[in-house]
């Protein structure tokens, strides 16, 4: 099936403005009426969840967490991107546009980035007003710092907190509206399935983590702000509780799973130290402003201290690949430079698999102070888990898996496939193409969450009846008997792994055949390996504890179920994909110097899979991606 | 390295609840203690047994999940850290640790050591913010806000809201928690509007939810993962005592 995104046709600079005004709206009597099922309270859920609210709508937010306040859109440090060009340097929304879609390596529909390059002023002014306290000049005025893959200064900030700053002001405005009574909060939810009833969404089943009771909720439309899926991989950078689970569940409720092969790999994270961890740290990309990636230019200087090594033996591989945008290159390409250099046996740290971030220029040149007053949290970070001085000697820092440009595919509404059901922020497909660009996650978040969602979710609640069917259906009653079979199986398999040893097994395959670089082979060995993961988890679980109690045992388990079957439609969709773009790279197709070689004659669409049965082949729908503003053309950075 | 844990275990808030012990061979010192904890927990598992619930999340010191009192200091003592930051290194070879909950009149157990912070919540519901809709609001750079003023907000914004300003007081006060978003708002022209209508129905909110009062026994900066000043309690109480005024 050929899908439609069914994006405005016209000149893109008044696109959003003509469909905001076609849209239908919800007179303001009518929309208490309305009920609206949130899940997810992170930037997208919680900045949807309080916009919908003010207007008037009867929202239901739900996390999993204790508090709106801990989504991880909390962790982000470095910054969000606006096209304010406060600092005169030449910024402009198309600007920001066209980055955003060749930093996407030409993988993203045009309306949408369009519509998110020009709301991205409208969050700051909002953010503010908020009280977010973003970083200030002298005068008083917003300063702005640098980013991945744009030559103009258009990034915001709030120390290297600013994704907990711009949640905070998320979670405040939510606040008010659950003290208005606009919003009712579940906290200590999960999300176990999308109840479907005559292919439209009326609402959810899902787990109270404390009580172990299955609720069924309706709504009349239900919003997924649920995150991304990189935990997939295990270590990542996620929080521990980030999964594909409630995107999963819709998916094998009919939503299609859109480009799952486009994961990021982020360049400045801190290196793995053995084989308890559970997670990988990473450090705001802000730092290749001022850091500089380098590995020593011979094998022998790997094990010496960097002190000793002299600058003429150093490589500053970034700089001499990509002299233009050195440093700052995208995360792709970053990324990627570093495994390179690894894989040439010139890494340093433990296994070699590490590169030098230096600020040592950077200290001579502005003073250790003013590097202290610009990243101190990261450099404290950064000692607190290598037990090392980032000011004294260099970082040492490792690509690790960050965030999933792929998620439900969505339309211009962003809606999916399923009626009712709506997908925001990084759950969904939309805007970052192949590759995200810095300080870009924020901002599609708080965009789709304060200055989409109220737009579009008016134009379908306009045409359908408030209430008309609630939770006495029998779908519901049907999707909790489905959930509690699931929990009962898994609680009852009593085998002899644990879900987090069945988990780091599934990410090791997943992060050596379907990771930073992707082989046809390699591919197809995690296709064989994957369904045996899923046979054992299925026969040799072992879930301790009972469902009514608060059992984490029991949640990862559910999660990992979804993890094992949405890897394989994951690895599939690599599988199909023969051309490089962004995050997705095929060595199989590459230039002669190992850049990322696209195949636009074949594969410039989006690819959305139809989930058939776990182990049963996925259909494949396409939606074509034309370029009408930007040209197509090679992705260069050099 | 080896380590002999002392974990405070309750299954549910009307268990009684008891200490458990537990020995922990095979110890990385370059492993968090959460990652410690996982071990415990793997072998438990394996054994069958329930495991230690603990709550924890982003694991990178910012979601503010974390709520372990261990060695009698909310997040462990080391200085500006959460639990999920602390690491084995800081304890010798051998070492007895005692692990337990947040312990507040106001933070119910849900079981071992997870605790319901809802009253926290129900603080920030009573005025946490400044009542703007979405939409409809001046330009960002229309109204300039001095360095000194946006970094002095900035600080008191670093608050997690783990609660460890209240784990820690004697008298469970969360005059941290609230004086620091009190502060962050009275500051900025945003937030100054409501000022005092914010700071009364924050502080009543407090009360109602059961924490105490300041005494100045200054336990709460010390165990600030962020390291939040005492002195927003001092703008806090300035702050009620202007909104009296008024």
């Amino acid at each position: 099936m050929i899908l439609d995104g069914k994006c405005p046709t016209g000149p893109i600079e008044t696109s959003w403005d003509r469909h905001r005004f076609e849209t239908k709206l919800v007179n303001p009597a009518n929309k208490r009426k309305y009920k609206v099922l949130c899940v997810g309270t992170g930037l997208a859920g919680g900045a949807a969840a309080a916009s919908l609210g003010e207007l008037g709508y009867n929202v239901h937010a739900f996390c999993y967490q204790d508090s709106a306040r801990r989504a991880h859109s909390i962790a982000a440090q470095g910054g969000i991107n606006a096209a304010k060009n406060y600092p005169n340097d030449g910024d402009s929304i198309y600007r920001l546009f066209y980055d955003t879609i060749k930093g996407g390596d030409f993988r993203a529909r045009e309306a949408d980035v369009w519509r998110l390059a020009q709301v991205s002023n409208n969050i700051i002014d909002q953010c503010v007003a908020q009280g977010v306290p973003f970083a200030r000049d002298y005068a008083g005025y917003l300063d702005n710092r640098s980013f991945g893959g744009a030559q103009v200064s258009r990034t915001f900030y709030a120390r290297g907190q600013t994704g907990q700053q711009l949640l905070l002001g998320a979670y405040s405005a939510l606040s008010r509206q659950i003290k208005a009574g606009t919003v009712t909060l579940h906290e200590r939810r999960e999300m176990l399935d999308l109840v479907v009833v005559d292919g439209v969404a009326r609402g959810i089943t899902c787990r109270n983590m404390v009580t172990g009771e299955i609720e069924s909720h309706w709504g009349d439309a239900v919003i997924l702000a649920t995150g991304g899926y990189v935990n997939v991989f295990y270590l990542s950078t996620n929080a521990m509780g980030c999964s594909v689970t409630a995107t999963w569940k819709a998916a094998k409720k009919g939503a299609y799973m859109a480009n799952p092969c486009y994961t990021q790999i982020h360049p400045t994270c801190i290196p793995q130290h053995g084989e308890h961890q559970s997670k990988l740290t990473l450090m705001s990309e802000s730092l290749r402003n001022d850091g500089r990636c380098w590995v020593p230019k011979k094998v022998e200087d790997c094990e010496k201290p960097a002190s000793d090594i002299a600058d003429a033996d150093r490589d500053y591989y970034l700089e001499r690949k990509y002299p233009s945008f050195g440093n700052l290159a995208p995360r792709d390409i970053a990324s990627r430079a570093a495994k390179e250099q690894c894989d040439d046996n010139r890494g340093v740290g433990p296994g070699k698999r590490g590169v030098y971030l230096d600020f040592a220029d950077s200290i001579k040149r502005l003073g250790e102070d003013t590097i202290r007053e610009r990243y101190g949290n990261l450099f404290e970070m950064y000692e607190k888990i290598t037990a090392e001085n980032g000011y004294k000697q260099p970082m040492r820092i490792y690509p690790a898996p960050h965030y999933a440009m792929g998620g439900l595919w969505v339309d211009y509404n962003c809606m999916s496939n399923v009626p009712g059901l709506f997908v925001l922020g990084e759950a969904n497909f939309s805007v970052h193409g192949a590759n995200r660009l810095g300080a870009s996650a924020l901002m599609q978040g708080l965009a789709d969450g304060y200055f989409v969602i109220p737009y579009t979710i008016a134009g379908y609640l306009a045409t359908v009846k408030p209430g008309q069917i609630k939770d006495d259906h029998a779908e519901f009653k049907k999707s909790a008997e489905e959930v509690k079979a699931d929990i009962d199986k898994m609680l009852s398999i009593n085998g002899t792994k644990t879900p987090s040893e069945l988990h780091r097994e599934l990410g090791k395959v997943m992060w050596e055949d379907v990771g930073m670089a992707r082989s046809k082979e390699s591919l197809e060995h995690a296709l064989k390996r994957i369904p045996e993961i899923r046979e054992e988890f299925w026969n040799n679980v072992k879930v301790v504890g009972t469902n009514e109690q608060f059992n984490q045992e029991l949640e990862n388990a559910g999660r990992l179920a979804d993890f094992i079957e949405f890897a394989e439609i994951l690895t599939k969709d690599a599988l199909n994909r023969e051309e490089s773009c962004g995050g997705h790279f095929r060595t199989e197709h590459q230039t002669e110097d190992g850049e990322a070689m696209r195949n636009d004659e074949d594969f410039c669409y989006v690819a959305a899979w139809e989930f058939k049965g776990a182990g049963v082949e996925p259909e494949l729908h396409k939606e074509p991606l034309k370029f009408e503003n930007v040209k197509l053309a090679v992705r260069s950075y050099k | 390295m080896k380590v002999k844990l002392h974990v405070w275990r309750q299954n549910g808030p009307n268990d009684k609840g008891t200490m458990e012990t537990y020995e922990v061979p095979n110890v990385s010192s370059d492993q968090s203690f959460l990652e410690m904890l996982d071990d415990v927990n793997l072998a438990l598992a394996k054994d069958g047994r329930d495991v230690i619930a603990f709550d924890h999340d982003c694991r990178e010191g910012i979601c503010g999940m974390c709520s372990q009192v261990i060695n009698g200091v909310p997040h462990g003592g080391q200085e500006r850290t959460t639990v999920c930051q602390l690491h084995m290194r800081e304890f010798e070879d051998g070492a007895e640790i005692f692990v337990e909950p947040w312990k507040a009149r106001a933070f119910p157990v849900i079981k071992d050591l997870v605790v319901d912070r809802g009253a926290l919540e129900k603080i920030m519901q009573a005025g946490g913010y400044t009542s703007c809709h979405t939409g409809g609001v001046a330009d960002g750079n229309a109204l300039p806000i001095g360095k000194d003023i946006a970094d002095y907000s900035m600080d008191a914004a670093e608050c997690i809201g783990c609660g460890a300003c209240v784990a820690s007081c004697p008298n469970s006060s969360a005059m941290l928690y609230t004086g620091a978003k009190v502060a962050q708002l009275a500051v900025l022209p945003q937030g100054k509007v409501e000022a005092h209508k914010r700071v009364m129905a924050m502080t009543e909110a407090a009360k109602e939810q059961g924490f105490g009062n300041c005494t100045n026994h200054y336990e709460c900066q010390a165990s600030c993962p962020k390291g939040v000043n005492v002195k927003f309690i001092a703008k806090l109480n300035r702050e009620y005592m202007k909104a009296l005024c008024k």
